[in-house]
């Protein structure tokens, strides 16, 4: 067996040794063992990522600031948007749900856009910023705990429950979280972190690799 | 079925869980780190089964209290009452909102069930070394990974009824403790599920095809 194991590559779901062949564009090498995806051969994948990040942290700032429903019962009105469910859910005494509803909602997906956009500015560019290992491995970390679709349903059904009780005026985070749903799945089918993770090995940089 | 190939592990090599370079550790430097990444080696994720099994043992006793404790409790002018999951479900049900009563009852009861059933069937399976049906438990370990986190819906539920329903003696939303219990059973199984390493499935099939 050769020494150079830059061209093998282990199946994440079986540990298969397998050696990697290049793929057609917008191909998916599959493992021959268990059927998980192996790589994706996604050209200009950077640049896309990087509009559909930056659309999608726009939104969500937009998404984070108005309110995303309100109610009227009787002439007496109430709305909130995100930040103030959680907070008010933290005034009831409710503190880990807070926490929780706080860290998969808004936490999260703020690193995420963050750290996407710190990292693609700069690669589009042409340009590897300092930290690149360390931030894909966080983001790579803290992936499964961004749960904004999951919220997004959330909404949906809360409209539902309240649509007896109380008339109900949608706010523009309503249609912003909608955009952000939508945009953050369209990043996530986009983003390659192998082609990143390919920048690195191009360009040897000592503040990187160490 | 039969495993011709070799695995990276039998042959000395590890691949990094972050960046995915296949690398050989060298057991003199000490504890392996990736070359490219420096994130931590291991061939398996460490004592995998044993951090699963009690992540799901505390999810099984979590289940109870977060199925039997109300998660939401309304107050009107007239009556109050507090829901527990499934009563919910049925509240939505009985008030012809059916499809939503559906989404509701997959996503919380039987999603967090399936999921909790799931993976002790994987770990007794691994445990065992069982070689039987590989395919279709890769898979299943995929769907428990999928749709782990769409538990969280009645947890988001109630955070915006509970924020929004705060009408002075009109109307108000309380969250119940059950909701503790129930955003501990998401969390608890969602751990378990990431501590699981599927490549375990496949392990016991190449020591078969070894000998």
């Amino acid at each position: 067996m050769s020494t150079n194991t830059k061209s093998l590559i282990a199946c994440r779901e079986c540990d298969l040794l397998l050696r990697e062949i290049p793929l057609l564009p917008g191909g998916v090498a599959c493992c021959c063992c268990c059927g998980a995806a192996l790589y994706r051969n996604t050209p200009g994948s950077l640049v896309r990522t990087l509009a559909l990040t930056l659309a999608a942290a726009i939104l969500f700032i937009v998404a984070n600031v108005y309110p995303i429903l309100g109610i009227e019962i009787q002439g007496v009105r109430n709305a909130t948007n995100l930040g103030g469910a959680v907070y008010s859910l933290w005034n009831q005494e409710m503190r880990m749900i807070s926490s929780l509803v706080c860290v998969t909602t808004i936490l999260v997906p703020a690193i995420e856009l963050a750290m996407m956009i710190y990292l693609l500015l700069p690669l589009s560019m042409r340009r590897v910023p300092p930290g690149v290992a360390l931030i894909l491995r966080i983001l790579h970390s803290i992936k499964p705990w961004g749960m904004v679709e999951v919220f997004m349903l959330g909404i949906l059904v809360a409209l539902v429950k309240l649509a007896d009780l109380s008339s109900l005026i949608p706010g523009v985070a309503l249609w912003s979280f909608g955009g952000v749903t939508l945009l953050l799945a369209a990043v996530a089918a986009s983003f390659n972190p192998r082609d990143v993770w390919g920048c690195l090995d191009r360009e040897p940089d000592p503040k990187v690799s160490a | 079925m039969m495993r011709v190939t070799p695995s990276a592990a039998g042959l000395g090599l590890c691949s990094c869980r972050a960046c995915g370079l296949v690398s050989r550790p060298d057991p003199a430097v000490g504890p392996a780190r990736c070359p490219r990444c420096r994130s931590p080696l291991h061939f398996r994720k460490p004592n995998s089964v044993g951090h699963c099994w009690a992540l799901l043992v505390a999810a099984y006793i979590l289940y109870l209290p977060a199925n039997l404790l109300p998660i939401m409790e309304t107050g009107t002018l007239f009556a109050s009452r507090k829901d527990t999951i499934l009563s919910g479900v049925v509240h939505l049900w009985e008030t012809g909102s059916w499809g939503i009563a559906a989404i509701v009852f997959i996503a919380s009861i039987l999603v967090p069930l399936f999921k909790m059933i799931a993976l002790t069937l994987l770990l007794i399976s691994v445990q065992r070394r069982s070689t039987w049906w590989p395919m279709q438990r890769a898979r299943l370990y995929r769907l428990v990974d999928l749709v782990g986190r769409w538990s969280m819906l009645d947890i988001y539920v109630v955070t915006l009824l509970a924020a929004l329903v705060q009408i002075r003696s009109l109307a108000t939303v309380r969250a119940g403790t059950g909701a503790i219990a129930f955003g501990a059973v998401v969390v608890l199984t969602m751990f378990a599920a990431m501590k699981f390493d599927p490549r375990l499935i496949w392990d016991p099939l190449l020591k078969e095809s070894e000998s």
